[in-house]
């Protein structure tokens, strides 16, 4: 070595690898609006598809005329049922084992549902021609509540399965029932349950709400009729899964199918699922042999593509008289609309909500959720959640707040006692699942100092006798949350959506001169992959991160992949990246002996380079390695520098974290004004810190929406009542807090990297914690559950129903 | 449908001219006419602001404009903020404190906050949230936001963003 050569450190920093805050490589374009949307994509003589929607929530197509429609000049098809039946696309499967309609086959099932698919020169005429479309309808019976809709003699909605017993997920016990999901000991739990010293129960209801990317779904599908070849650009977050479905359905090949989902304007879960606009442009594309262009208006996708939640959760939890729990008994009625669309993998129709135990040592449980069919759009998906965790840390979170009242105790040391200890780890949970790794105890000490929680309660019993004595009406709520996630779908074994594994994958090519290219199967809606991942990949291979490129969403180049969504990409292609990596590198490693005429033993990786043991003079850089791979013939050794890497992961990775809130509640206008967030997050080893506070900043501002005001609401003849952001509650900058984050970090002992995943924590505890605060306000009056959201309405009725206004 | 109408604009300095229908809205000329794809649409009823464009000297959402408003005025989009020597200070400062993730809000949100940079030269943070109000993003939390445009004010002011304090997280005041 010279004088010349950066030191150690310096080398290290050059890589921007792990733990680096390193900036982001997608904002140069973004930041000057170069970036590439799928609404920014235009084809040559490409089509605009527009659809006409059902204004019923539930009724009977009598008729539908497109006379009127079709001589409208730029008109060029309309597109019903009967047009798709002959091609058996009138229907198409779902995620979750059920049919669902593509286009409205006799009867309609929730209001804006897809009845036709009309087809034009640009997006004015169609908009034009759907108003043209006549459609007569005979209304039916409207049920909109789950519970209704179980009742003996409620109205039959889905007709076309009536009569089946059977359904995707065990048998159906009514016409509107679609399956009894089952985990854990009932009569065990039970038994726990009946015998205990105290047993709090509650109905804990988490409400219907929407994802709501800024950008909503869209696709544009050309289908080549010259070679055969269907390109369908889109809003996916599983694109690969889209190519095999799109071949599925359509019959071509799935070698000339090309799926490409471009930049992605955030996702949350609503971009998993395929939905009739995707079918019906591929159709009208293969129709017309011109490309088509489908793109949701916000009303549109707040009424018809994948709602979330919609939990009615009822639970009993046991405890001794000091507060240590024996046993969680819990049943859902689950909502799922009209088409059972939920987006889960196969095997498990309500998700992870058996995660419910949380992050407490319960010897006993039972869970059992009945899926149930109703007037309301088709969904559930997974807003930024790992399919059903934020449901189960709601619920679990509750529950502990409400058995707390009943024993007496303070939240925080009910939730010490029964913590799982850190020893426990791999922690088998009653419901069956291994938690990985945690340290719980150390995270919510923590939590708690950094609030001066004790601090906090004596401030909070002072206001409260303020409040009584009328100096104030104003309550204070602390609300606290410890959450524990299960993410990175998932273990091949038991994770698939629709027979795919649910495995990832990563490839690289090192070029000559000693940059790379790293290709994925996941697809970035925000969460920055192109910079982060490149660095899991800098550390591992010793190329700085500068110098890989990423990319992700190409069917036709990348690696086959089961997507992004559930926190899986770190998981589990992060994962992959870092042992293809590793691939790289063992051959590097035989490449540098043979240049530095050692033995590969003899060989000692050292950041950037091997050195030779005891020489650190004698050295190749992986630079000088790559080089030599393209220019040498190495015996034994094929040329060139790639590899690739399928990863199945061994199990979930389990990310947690302890989250308190402060608000002051004015009794009088339900106001809730939130004066402190402090979020604390383990995910593990941390690639990108910058990029890890970002994601936490965001998940809370979605929980704060969720958990104060907004919700997919109907009323009684199934109208949606908050179809545009106007009723829809998106927090302005106005509304929302600032955040103080902190973390520990406790590394998953079976991921290659130690990484947990984080994008989707701060919506999974904030939740809870925003709505424990607001219930927390109000504890002192006796106030057990009080239906989210919380918006200024709700808790002036809460309120008032305390009898707070005198 | 109407007759066509001669549409003339000044958009970022260059002329442009198109045929267009009177009931055409200013965000689907830009974007489909001219082919300026910065401004998006995320709502079509006003509140999101993702279509933010600067017209005249005032920041306005493009959804819900007709283009024969816009007539003979001049815009400015997000594409028109960089100078031959770079990047504007705001697009740096977005880039510099994570003010962005999936990028569709970003374009609007940067016009606006360069329109109310220029409306109010050295804003409050809580100006600054009142100010950017109009301008919703579903990733960010807007904590980031505020602190790039905060950020960027100071060095517009001539100031060091780095030494203040409301450019730094809570941790690092502390």
């Amino acid at each position: 070595m010279n004088d010349m050569t950066p030191n150690r450190d310096e080398r290290v920093a050059n890589l921007k690898g792990l733990g680096c805050k390193r900036k982001r490589v997608e904002d140069a374009r973004f930041t000057q609006g170069k970036g590439n949307y799928v609404d920014d994509i235009k084809l040559p003589g490409m089509l605009f598809g527009d659809f006409v929607r059902s204004p019923y929530a539930h009724a009977r197509i009598k008729s539908i005329n497109a006379e009127a429609a079709l001589a409208l000049p730029g008109v060029i098809a309309v597109l019903t049922a009967k047009d798709l039946e002959p091609l058996g696309l009138h229907w198409m499967p779902t995620l979750a084992g059920d049919k669902q309609m593509v286009l409205a086959d006799g009867k309609v099932l929730f209001q804006g549902q897809e009845v036709a698919f009309v087809v034009a020169s640009d997006r004015y005429v169609a908009a034009d021609a759907i108003e043209l479309v006549e459609v007569e309808y005979d209304d039916l019976p409207v049920i909109t509540d789950p519970f209704k809709a179980l009742e003996d003699g409620a109205t039959v909605l889905r007709e076309d399965i009536a009569d089946k017993k059977e359904g995707a997920h065990g048998p159906r016990r009514h016409p509107n029932h679609i399956f009894l999901w089952e985990e854990g000991d009932k009569a065990a739990t039970e038994e726990v349950v009946s015998s205990a010293d105290v047993v709090a129960e509650e109905m804990v209801y988490y409400h219907r709400t929407h994802p709501c990317p800024l950008e909503t779904c869209g696709c544009v599908a050309s289908m080549d009729k010259i070679n055969g070849k269907l390109t369908l650009y889109g809003t996916f977050q599983a694109p690969h899964v889209v190519r095999t479905v799109a071949s599925l359905l359509s019959g071509i090949d799935e070698h000339n199918i090309r799926v490409v989902s471009p930049d992605i304007g955030g996702g949350f879960g609503n971009k998993v699922g395929v939905y009739p606009g995707y079918v019906c442009s591929i159709v009208a594309s293969i129709v017309t042999g011109k490309p088509v262009k489908w793109i949701e208006d916000r009303m549109d996708n707040l009424m018809a593509t994948a709602f979330a939640r919609d939990y009615w959760m009822q639970g009993k939890i046991a405890a001794t008289k000091e507060g240590k729990i024996t046993g969680l008994w819990c049943h859902v009625t689950a909502d799922h609309g009209a088409f059972d669309a939920c987006a889960d993998p196969t095997k498990y129709p309500a998700g992870f909500f058996h995660i419910c135990t949380g992050s407490y040592d319960i010897p006993v449980a039972y869970v059992g959720v009945d899926g149930v069919y109703t007037n309301k759009a088709p969904g559930g998906v997974a807003y930024r959640c790992s399919f059903r965790v934020t449901e189960a840390a709601y619920f679990i979170e509750r529950m502990i707040e409400i058995l707390a009242q009943k024993l007496g105790m303070d939240a925080a040391e009910l939730r010490r006692i029964n913590f799982i200890k850190k020893e426990q780890f791999p922690y088998h949970s009653a419901l069956g699942w291994e938690y990985d790794s945690g340290d719980y105890h150390t995270a919510w000490d923590k939590a708690l100092e950094a609030v001066d929680y004790k601090g906090l309660r004596r401030e909070q019993a002072e206001r409260l006798e303020a409040f009584k004595r009328g100096e104030t009406r104003k309550l204070m709520g602390v609300g606290l949350t410890f959450f524990t996630e299960i993410v990175g779908a998932g273990p091949v074994k038991n994770c698939d959506i629709l027979g795919m594994g649910m495995f990832d994958s990563c490839e690289i090519r090192i070029h000559p001169t000693g940059s790379a290219i790293a290709r994925l199967g996941t697809i970035s809606q925000g969460q920055g992959h192109a910079t982060t991942f490149a660095q899991i990949l800098a550390s591992e291979i010793g190329i700085s991160a500068d110098k890989i490129t990423v990319e992700e969403g190409d069917t036709d180049t990348a690696p086959y992949g089961l997507g992004t969504y559930g926190s899986r990409s770190t998981p589990v292609a992060g994962a992959a990246t870092a042992l293809a990596g590793r691939k790289i590198r063992a051959k590097a490693q035989m490449i540098a002996a043979y240049l530095l005429e050692v033995h590969d033993d003899d060989l000692e990786w050292d950041v950037d380079r091997f050195v030779v043991k005891g020489a650190p003079e004698r050295f190749k850089t992986m630079a000088e390695i790559a080089y030599a791979s393209y220019n040498q013939a190495i015996p034994g050794l094929e040329p060139g520098l790639e590899a690739v890497s399928y990863y199945d992961p061994p199990n979930m990775t389990y990310p947690f974290g302890a989250y308190i809130c402060v608000m002051d509640v004015d009794v009088d206008t339900g106001v809730a004004d939130i004066r402190q967030f402090y979020a604390l997050d383990d995910c593990g080893t941390r690639i990108n810190p910058m990029v890890i506070e970002g994601q936490v900043h965001g998940g809370l501002t979605e929980a704060l929406a969720i958990a104060m005001g907004q919700e997919i609401a109907y009323d009684e003849m199934g109208n949606v009542k908050t179809g545009t952001l106007m009723d829809f509650f998106l927090p302005t900058a106005w509304e929302t807090p600032n955040y103080v984050t902190d973390h520990t970090e406790t590394p998953s002992p079976h991921h290659p990297i130690g990484a947990k995943g984080v994008g989707e924590s701060p919506n999974v505890g904030g939740v809870p914690a925003f709505s424990n605060a607001v219930h927390d306000a109000f504890r002192a009056f006796g106030l057990k559950q009080s239906h989210m959201p919380h918006d200024h309405w709700r808790i002036w009725k809460t309120a008032n129903s305390l009898g707070l206004h005198g | 449908m109407a007759d066509k109408m001669h549409l003339k604009l000044t958009i970022n300095g260059e002329q442009f001219e198109t045929l267009c229908e009177p009931r055409e809205l200013l965000i689907h000329v830009l974007r489909e006419r001219f082919n300026i794809t910065g401004p998006h649409i995320g709502c079509e009823t006003s509140h999101c602001g993702a279509c933010t464009v600067d017209l005249d000297g005032k920041s306005v959402k493009a959804c819900t404009l007709f283009a024969a408003q816009a007539q003979g005025a001049t815009i400015t989009t997000v594409e028109g903020l960089a100078s031959p020597e770079g990047m504007h200070v705001l697009q740096e400062m977005f880039r510099e404190h994570h003010g962005l993730q999936c990028g569709y809000c970003t374009p609007g949100m940067i016009t606006r906050a360069w329109r109310l940079l220029q409306e109010n030269p050295d804003p409050t943070e809580e100006e600054v949230r009142f100010g950017m109000a109009g301008n919703l993003c579903r990733c960010t939390g807007y904590q980031n936001i505020i602190k790039a445009i905060l950020a960027a004010a100071a060095i517009m002011n001539g100031r060091d963003a780095a030494a203040d304090d409301a450019v730094k997280t809570p941790e690092e005041v502390a």
